[in-house]
């Protein structure tokens, strides 16, 4: 094995694009959560806006376009879970499953024909001066569009939830139904927003997979993202600055993984493909020993079937 | 607009007439996506739901429902009791694999050995494999309070480049000419899960099926465990205060569906499915999930739930190399069905009032 041939600085930029979609995806859950839904349906969101995004732009010729599509795709399919969970009071952890598995069969439906097709290319920020800086260049300002998108989106959702007025709507929401509609908040409706949100962003997710990242339409090709996306929530303890942390360093892993299988590293590719789910899973732990903090952060609602009496 | 008032207990009659209703809704709504595909509707869900039973071919494909439904109605039992004590192990699928490495695994420690045990042994094997999977997230939900949703479906990956591991490796056939993949146990005897009925398509996993819904019923309705797991499911504080240890709980529901999980494994890659390869899993743990709660959660309903569901895969395969239908839309057409029988569910635990509530 030759680890020389690993770039430190190849490897920050390649991670940045590994985590984007999980971060796109994991971004927009966490506001779900913070208004108390828990929706396990990211993967098939992911999944539909991967080939909704991919086949519009196929047909379109236009990435643009396509990622509009997968946002409104993953934000209808989950509308679908919002109604089933608001509106007739479905079980959520039920009904998240079943939107994974409608998504990936719906998905897999979809996208027969497009199979084994390229998709346009992305536009690449690529600024003559600034592109070449050593080391800086390539992190920073040589990425595709959507990096910056899933960067600005944190931002947003951060600045949303602690300064802005709907913010502190979605969250009170989240923290307890009861008062929040005593108050006269309308709680299913914003709760359903914050779950097409929700599903918009898995859907953008998906399509970076699909368009940028892969770039190829195959089935099931987001391999458990979703499911990762909603590990990455619970490790930022719903904090979106710890999510965009918890995203890049996944995406380490994962781009640490695919360059030690280039190097030839000793270990066989099928342990080496193993390490994001094992270290998801053992973040998982870490998360939740320390009980007092994982109580503590999560949203009180959370999960919590909200059915108004008066 | 309607609302909704929420009913003492849930209605026994809903209850009953929700999956029903719920397969209907899905007729249509898959005969509407039929149609979209521009295919005749009619003729598809005649083809999925009629021909396996009753058309000139059903000689053959009776038996291959028997079989499809097997593995599901293992599975989704084992679910089933864990769901309805609010403990969610959805990483069936890779408690399969692990069953079926395990149990092949052991089968063929002994090849070319004709011992009767060997049989049985991989049966108990496979079990554990699949026990020892479920067990890692349930350990680490009781040691830690993590999420059992996440660890055990993180699992399911894992499980599969296991697999991929073994059938390129360990258990690779040394006879198969390089080709990835085990030795076929379906020509290995003494390890064969043969069909015990000629022509009936009824093997030792379709025996064990029908096992496992007399014991859950029994275990739900008979003895003290079964309680336990109603109660906490409906109660748990009440269960706490009734003396119900919720972690032993957790660990006694997710070791069970995680062995049962395993056992159908074993007998799938021992009987139908022959041998360990790289594409060995098919999703049966995901559509068990559909199983379990069309089927109510109830050992009976799991029965017939799963019956219905290995009749709409037959039916799909039929129907993909009869009318062109894509394979993946049956797998749509099965996570519909899912969402109608939640939907649906609105109905038993809620009654349904027409017009606004008069303020109070």
């Amino acid at each position: 094995m030759d680890l020389s041939t690993i770039n430190p600085v190849v490897l920050i930029a390649t991670l940045m694009v590994a985590a984007t979609p999980i971060l796109l995806a994991a971004t927009g859950e966490l506001v779900a959560e913070k208004s108390g839904v828990l929706n396990l349906g990211v993967e098939g969101m992911m999944i539909t806006g991967a080939i909704c995004g991919f086949a519009v732009a196929v047909e379109t010729g236009s990435p643009f376009f396509g990622f509009i599509a997968a946002a409104i795709g993953g934000a209808l399919l989950s509308l679908i879970f919002g109604v089933l969970t608001q509106i007739l009071l479905a079980n959520q952890v039920a009904t998240g499953l079943a939107l994974t598995l409608f998504g990936l069969g719906l998905s897999a439906l979809l996208g027969q024909s497009y199979a084994g097709i390229k998709p346009p290319s992305t536009f690449k920020l690529d600024m003559p001066l600034i592109s070449d800086i050593p080391v800086l260049g390539p992190i920073l300002f040589n990425h595709d569009l959507m990096v910056y998108v899933s960067i600005g989106l944190v931002a947003l959702v951060w600045a949303a939830l602690k300064y802005s007025r709907i913010g502190l709507v979605v969250r009170a929401v989240g923290e307890n139904h009861e008062a929040a509609h005593a108050l006269g908040y309308k709680v299913v409706r914003i709760r359903l927003l914050a779950i097409m949100f929700g599903g918009a962003c898995a859907g953008l997710g998906g399509a970076y997979l699909s368009l940028i990242r892969v770039p190829q339409w195959t089935e099931g090709m987001t391999a458990g993202a979703g499911w990762i996306a909603l590990a990455i929530v619970v490790f930022g303890s719903w904090k979106p600055w710890r999510v965009l942390l918890g995203a890049y360093l996944f995406g380490g892993v994962t781009g640490l993984q695919l360059n030690l299988q280039v190097a030839g590293a000793d270990i066989p590719v099928e342990y080496l493909s193993m390490a994001p789910y094992l270290i998801t899973i053992i973040v998982l732990v870490i998360m939740s020993a320390d009980k007092s903090r994982a109580a503590l952060s999560a949203p009180a609602s959370l999960g919590k079937v909200f059915h108004a009496t008066s | 607009m309607f609302r909704l008032e929420k009913r003492p207990q849930p209605s026994q009659f809903w209850t009953l007439l929700t999956p029903i209703i719920a397969v209907v809704a899905t007729m249509i709504a898959g005969g509407l996506l039929f149609a979209l595909l521009g295919k005749a509707p009619i003729e598809a869900i005649r083809t999925i739901f009629w021909d396996p039973l009753f058309s000139e071919f059903a000689w053959y494909y009776r038996p291959q429902i028997l079989i499809k439904a097997a593995p599901l109605i293992l599975i989704g039992i084992g679910l089933s009791l864990g769901f309805r004590a609010g403990v969610w192990n959805i990483g069936a699928e890779g408690q399969f694999i692990l069953g079926a490495i395990f149990g092949a695994g052991a089968g063929l420690a002994f090849y070319p050995a004709d011992y009767w045990f060997i049989f049985p042994l991989m049966v108990i094997a496979g079990a554990f494999g699949g026990m020892l999977w479920a067990l890692i997230p349930a350990l680490l939900k009781t040691r830690f309070g993590t999420n059992e949703i996440l660890v055990s479906l993180m699992l399911v990956y894992v499980a599969e480049h296991i697999l991929s591991s073994v059938s390129f490796g360990l258990l690779k056939n040394p006879e198969g000419h390089g080709f990835p993949g085990s030795r076929n146990l379906q020509q290995y005897e003494a390890a064969s899960n043969a069909e015990i009925i000629a022509g009936t398509g009824i093997h030792w996993g379709v025996i064990a099926a029908l096992l496992a819904v007399i014991a859950a019923y029994v275990l739900l309705n008979r003895h003290i465990i079964g309680y336990q797991i109603r109660l906490t499911g409906q109660a748990p504080r009440a269960a706490r205060f009734a003396g119900v240890r919720p972690n032993l709980l957790i660990i006694f529901c997710m070791g069970l569906s995680g062995a049962l999980a395993g056992v159908a494994g074993m007998f799938e890659v021992a009987g139908p499915m022959g041998q360990i390869s790289v594409d060995f899993n098919q999703g049966l743990g995901f559509t068990a999930i559909i199983v379990a709660f069309l089927g109510r959660l109830h050992p009976v309903g799991i029965l017939f739930a799963g019956m219905l569901l290995a009749l709409t895969s037959v039916g799909g395969d039929i129907a993909q190399s009869n009318l062109g239908l894509p394979a993946a839309s049956i797998k749509a057409f099965q996570g519909m069905l899912l969402f109608f029988i939640l939907a649906s569910d609105v109905l038993s635990n809620f009654r349904v009032r027409i017009g606004t509530a008069e303020t109070a």
